[in-house]
């Protein structure tokens, strides 16, 4: 990577099964996508909370860092 | 590089549960998971190289100066929360403590095989990462993180006298309090902090179109509905500074290098969000490291033609701190920022701009395409997503974590007929981080195949006790795994080992993070077997 192997530059240890390939993308049709995403909230729906309200209420940290 | 992730942490039911000591026993719990039966009490932290006052401007904040939420470098006052928003040398001796230091629960600290360290900051288990050399590393050793995390949660579940302890991979709680993900960059000290700055904060104000995680509700408590792109927007309030805890700046000042400091700096970013979506943490580290080596080559590419210091300098933004908002906020991308010159580009234009200097960079003086693959994908995977951003933003929910969420919420939306107000909503935005991948959303949507991965399970299992073999984290992990009952206290930057018999610890520098490595030590270290014997090699060659 430049910019953080200035010293050590080879990466012997690499394979090139070890980068990540680069993206292809297939963009779906749109209407295709409101199916998709229905489907991804049926996964989702016995996962989130079924007292949302009362869970988000009670999520509370303290500051970090 | 690397990535430091404070969690975010819940004991369901217990509202007041103390989160200092949720957090002590996440890191205590994993300590135990994973020490071999016998072994000595575990290595503390070695401070004596801390300096969290030191700024990199030239000058040092007085004690009484700072915030105490500042004070991190002392185990025995631990730091406490910031406020919250209503809106080379060899092996030295050092002498022997005649009691163990007493361990603090607050002070809570595990030194990992893998070379991470696992720690209590302020009210939150922190994973710092090893340190690496690359992109695709970092988000192996960060995903390794979260695995740390589901242990600790699991086995403290599992435990009869545990708390039920849930973890959660984000940065705000929707009531005001936020917490951090920090990246740290190795940069050359010969590049000036002032150039440094002024040149790289565009890229980090606008960067947020592909690395944020997304966020339900405005403003620092999420009064206000809506949605915006990243979890720490609301909480950026200053162009460069020193704090991390408040008045937090986009570029950060803290002149900790954790290395030999006439060499280098340590660039302390602590205004990017915690991701879930690897190509966002991919990326995120990635363009700002191939930023950072443009900086550092501006009188290079002058010579070679490439005017890098003029074009970035022309992209000086005229509100940068209220620009940090205006990104974030918005989500069509088609937003324009005023520039000091007077121009006015979109912040997908910005981004642009520094896409085509660091193209150009490359040409003239980086390494070839065949020689180092990895940088090019950086390269290339970036232009893409911002051409796909400007054209189809949608067609990047696979990669870009902030698209995916909303894309979630504005279905369930529709569905549901609900507005952004909405509990629903916000439960959604918090259980997406959620380690536990039965209870996580993100996890979800990975099962279904709508997230892009970048490493595999195996190798994220693997990270999670081994180290990167190209740093000095090779170095610490390592000694950690072989001799834990001979490791004293280490640092980013030092072992120090009680050899038994031994008058005095014997302390280890390691001031240079692209030493230590396998090529320099691991010989040494097969050989070696136990801490004496290593000890007494390194002594034979200071070259390590």
């Amino acid at each position: 990577m430049a910019g953080q192997e200035r010293i050590n530059p080879q990466n012997e240890d690499r394979t090139p099964d070890d980068d990540v390939d680069p993206p292809a993308p297939a963009a779906p049709a749109a209407q295709d996508r409101d199916a998709d995403v229905d489907a991804l909230l049926d996964e989702i729906d016995d996962v989130l909370e079924s007292n949302a309200e009362q869970f988000v209420r009670g999520f509370v940290q303290k500051g970090g860092e | 590089m690397g990535i430091e992730t404070e969690y975010g942490v819940l004991a369901p039911g217990r509202p007041a549960a103390n989160p200092m000591l949720l957090s002590s026993q996440v890191v205590t719990t994993y300590r135990a998971l994973v020490a071999r039966a016998g072994a000595r009490p575990a290595a503390r932290w070695d401070y004596d190289d801390e300096d969290p006052l030191a700024d990199a401007r030239g000058f040092h904040l007085r004690r009484a100066s700072a915030h105490p939420s500042m004070l991190t470098d002392d185990p025995a006052v631990p730091a406490p929360a910031g406020p919250v928003q209503a809106t080379a040398p060899g092996p030295s001796q050092v002498a022997r403590p005649d009691v163990d230091e007493a361990d603090d629960p607050s002070a809570a600290n595990c030194i990992l095989t893998n070379g991470a360290r696992l720690y209590v900051d302020h009210a939150h288990p922190e994973y710092s990462s090893p340190e690496v050399t690359g992109p695709r590393d970092a988000v192996l050793w960060d995903v390794a993180g979260e695995r740390v995390m589901l242990a600790a949660t699991r086995s403290l579940t599992g435990s009869p006298i545990g708390p039920d302890v849930v973890l959660y991979k984000n940065n705000v709680d929707g009531k005001g309090a936020s917490y951090g993900t920090h990246e740290n960059y190795l940069v050359d000290r010969a590049l000036p902090f002032a150039v440094l700055a002024a040149l790289v904060t565009p890229f980090l104000v606008t960067r947020q179109v592909f690395a944020g995680s997304g966020r339900v509700g405005l403003g620092p408590t999420g009064d206000r509905p809506g949605f915006q792109l990243t979890q720490r927007a609301d909480y950026i309030e200053a162009e460069i500074g020193l704090e991390t805890t408040l008045r937090r700046p986009i570029v950060n000042t803290r002149d900790e290098p954790h290395a030999d400091r006439d060499r280098w700096r340590r660039l302390h970013l602590i205004l990017g969000d915690a991701n879930l979506f690897e190509v966002a943490t991919y990326l995120k580290l990635g363009t700002t490291s191939l930023v950072l080596w443009v900086l550092e080559h501006l009188d290079e590419l002058a010579e070679a033609g490439v005017p890098a210091r003029d074009e970035l300098a022309a992209l000086r933004l005229a509100d940068p701190v209220g620009d940090v908002r205006r990104v974030s906020r918005d989500i069509d991308l088609v937003g324009k920022l005023e520039l000091a010159d007077g121009r006015t580009l979109t912040a997908l234009q910005v981004q642009e701009a520094y896409t085509d200097v660091v193209a150009r960079a490359l040409a003239a003086i980086g390494p070839r395409r065949d020689d180092d693959a990895e940088t090019y994908v950086v390269l290339d995977r970036w232009r893409s997503l911002l051409e796909r951003l400007g054209t189809d933003p949608e067609s990047c929910a696979r990669e870009v974590e902030w698209v995916a969420k909303r894309r979630l919420l504005e279905g369930l939306r529709r569905r549901d007929g609900i507005d952004w107000d909405h509990p629903r909503l916000h439960a959604l935005d918090l259980q997406w981080t959620d380690v536990r991948p039965e209870r996580s959303i993100y996890h979800r949507l990975l099962a279904s195949g709508a997230v892009e991965r970048l490493v595999d399970e195996d190798a994220v299992a693997d990270a999670v006790h081994h180290p990167p073999t190209d740093t000095r984290a090779y170095f610490r992990g390592e000694v950690m795994a072989r001799y834990p009952d001979q490791v004293s206290a280490a640092s980013w930057d030092s072992v120090i080992f009680d050899v038994p018999g031994a008058a005095a610890l014997q302390r280890v520098p390691m001031l240079d993070p692209l030493r230590g490595t396998r090529a320099h030590i691991g010989s040494l270290l097969e050989a070696s077997h136990d801490a004496a014997a290593l000890l007494k090699g390194l002594r034979g060659d200071r070259s390590a």
